[in-house]
């Protein structure tokens, strides 16, 4: 039970780059991006066939981000050149990108046990059970210090208005075409990261391991949301990460019970962002009856 | 400051919808000008603010900016130059970003956008002087969300966003229509505060005739895509709501909407 939580946070942390990655599309740029799906098994497929061909881990990493971002730009290309429609952009490049992540590959699926990587040179460097996890605090920590402050940038305050209202950018000399780019591409890298790392945390690259990434990705932005609030963007990103942290032990528990498989797992995410979006709304509902039922009662005791 | 050659823009060409919405305008607009652009709907106002902006491009003719051709010019780019307020308050704002972040992005319009803290505390306390000019109390509610004010409050913050940067034309776009009439007072008293103090070179779009009447040097009345009616100066300055309505009768010699009479 607790060996199971404790991987869950280890392995939250990685996925919580990538949900930091769908909350710059989703929420920020208000763009709903499913490159996602296909963009974090390219971080993965590069960071794995680099790492195969002896290449440094840090290279290897970088690599994948920067695979990510050129991703996401297409995406963005796609829609502001192009004129495509957010959504079906984001399928175009998921799709194509299935194909690219197999050629990148050469084959289905990338072994990475027999590699130095990452992990095995924190094992091996820092060593002892709270390495990585340490590490992993402290990657997530800093992605998010330099997100928070690019948010508050004069860049990135624009880009923050391109999902808020576009009629305003514009009028204050904002390239919104050159902002959406941008935007999806860093998102996208990020995604990427999370993609490489996973791969070399579970020591395989696998070219179905992005299905259903999006929607595993929205949980975590709902969850985080839905817990602490987003009142600010330091505290917005801060919930993201927890909500990436929460979503895999809920399913670390869903696993523990008796008749749930592991192929239930993308109805279990469903189901948890299902519950995410709709449970808020009802509890701020009954909080604002029951509030005005006993202001009812008060103003009845006041007049008896 | 503003000059339009020969402008010509028709929408849908050789269909039976075919409307020519601006039918060869030229207009120079000198520095320090207040232009007041009056006209029934459908008169090809909206479409002229548009191809000033940039956000539609003119089929025949040219605009500049200053000494500069602007005609080719993608809307962003000219917006550096351009200062403008929508019709709709919350049009020019932006709702999750904070006063001071609004402010901030405005501030950024005239250059490019680095990766510098978009408010420092200098900027701040520039930003708290310029909104004391609103005397709306908007300075201290600096971190406030945009999306918390009245509409009235956005309207003037979004009139001080397009202004305090000092762009070298500013276009108003019926930009008291849409608030209660003390809001749209407020905003037209602002909007003759801000325009004189800044020296700015400005034309304001306005169904309201008193407001057409009361502001600015120049008075400018459209009808399909033309410009039929024109007065500046002290010619201007004793026109009256009843001078215009005539004008309407005469040039037009059709019926006014019920909204032209209202002067709403």
């Amino acid at each position: 039970m607790w060996m199971s939580i404790f991987t869950s946070v280890e392995v939250g942390l990685m996925f919580a780059l990538m949900a930091l990655g769908v909350y710059l599309s989703f929420r920020i740029l208000d763009f709903p991006d499913l490159t996602v799906d296909g963009s974090f098994v390219t971080g993965a497929a590069v960071a794995a066939v680099m790492l195969v061909n002896g290449v440094n881990p840090l290279v290897a990493v970088a690599a994948a981000f920067a695979a990510g971002f050129i991703a996401g730009t297409i995406t963005g290309l796609l829609h502001t050149v192009g004129g495509i429609n957010p959504l079906l952009s984001g399928i175009l490049m998921m799709i194509a990108l299935y194909s690219i992540n197999l050629r990148i590959m050469g084959a289905p699926n990338v072994s990475l046990l027999a590699q130095d990587h990452l992990f095995t040179w924190i094992r091996q460097g820092i060593g002892g059970t709270w390495a990585i996890m340490i590490v992993m605090v402290a990657v997530v920590l800093i992605v998010k210090v330099m997100l928070d402050f690019f948010l508050k940038t004069e860049f990135g305050l624009a880009l923050r208005a391109v999902g808020d209202n576009h009629l305003m950018i514009t009028s204050f000399s904002g390239n919104i075409h050159f902002y959406k780019v941008f935007g999806l591409g860093l998102s996208n890298g990020l995604v990427a990261l999370a993609g490489a790392l996973v791969a070399q945390y579970s020591g395989f690259a696998d070219v179905n391991a992005g299905i259903g990434m999006i929607v595993i990705g929205l949980a975590s932005v709902i969850i985080g949301e839905a817990i602490f609030g987003k009142k600010t963007i330091i505290r917005t990103t801060l919930a993201v990460i927890v909500g990436a942290i929460i979503y895999r032990i809920i399913v670390a528990l869903a696993l523990r019970v008796e008749f749930l498989e592991t192929g239930d797992l993308k109805l279990i995410t469903a189901i948890i962002v299902i519950l995410a979006l709709v449970l808020p709304k009802a509890i701020a509902k009954q909080k604002e009856t029951m509030r005005k039922r006993q202001r009812r009662l008060r103003l009845s005791a006041q007049k008896g | 400051m503003l000059q339009l050659n020969d402008i010509y823009k028709v929408f849908n060409e050789g269909t039976p919808d075919e409307k020519v919405a601006i039918d060869d305008i030229s207009l120079d607009v000198k520095k320090g000008d207040f232009i007041t652009i009056i006209g029934s709907n459908g008169a090809g106002k909206s479409t002229l603010f548009n191809v000033i902006a940039g956000k539609t491009f003119p089929d025949l003719g040219e605009v500049l900016i200053g000494e500069q051709d602007v005609t080719g010019l993608s809307e962003y780019k000219r917006a550096r130059r351009i200062g403008r307020v929508f019709q709709d308050p919350m049009a020019g704002t932006s709702p999750t970003l904070t006063i001071e972040e609004n402010l901030s992005i405005a501030y950024s319009r005239v250059k490019p956008r680095t990766l510098r803290p978009g408010v420092t505390a200098k900027r701040r306390a520039f930003f708290k002087e310029q909104l004391e000019t609103l005397g709306l109390g908007l300075e201290d509610r600096l971190r406030a969300k945009v999306g918390l004010l009245s509409g009235g409050e956005r309207q003037a913050l979004s009139l001080l966003m397009a202004t305090f940067t000092k762009p070298d034309l500013l276009l108003l776009d019926e930009h008291t229509a849409a608030l209660d009439p003390s809001r749209a007072a407020l905003i037209t008293r602002l909007t003759k505060e801000i325009v004189e103090r800044e020296q700015l070179t400005t034309i304001m779009i306005t169904h309201n005739m008193q407001q057409a009447v009361d502001l600015g040097n120049r008075i400018l009345m459209m009808d399909k895509g033309k410009i039929i009616f024109e007065e500046e100066g002290a010619r201007k300055k004793h026109l009256t709501v009843t001078d215009l309505l005539n004008e309407f009768g005469k040039m037009k010699g059709t019926e006014l909407s019920d909204r032209t009479l209202l002067g709403v």
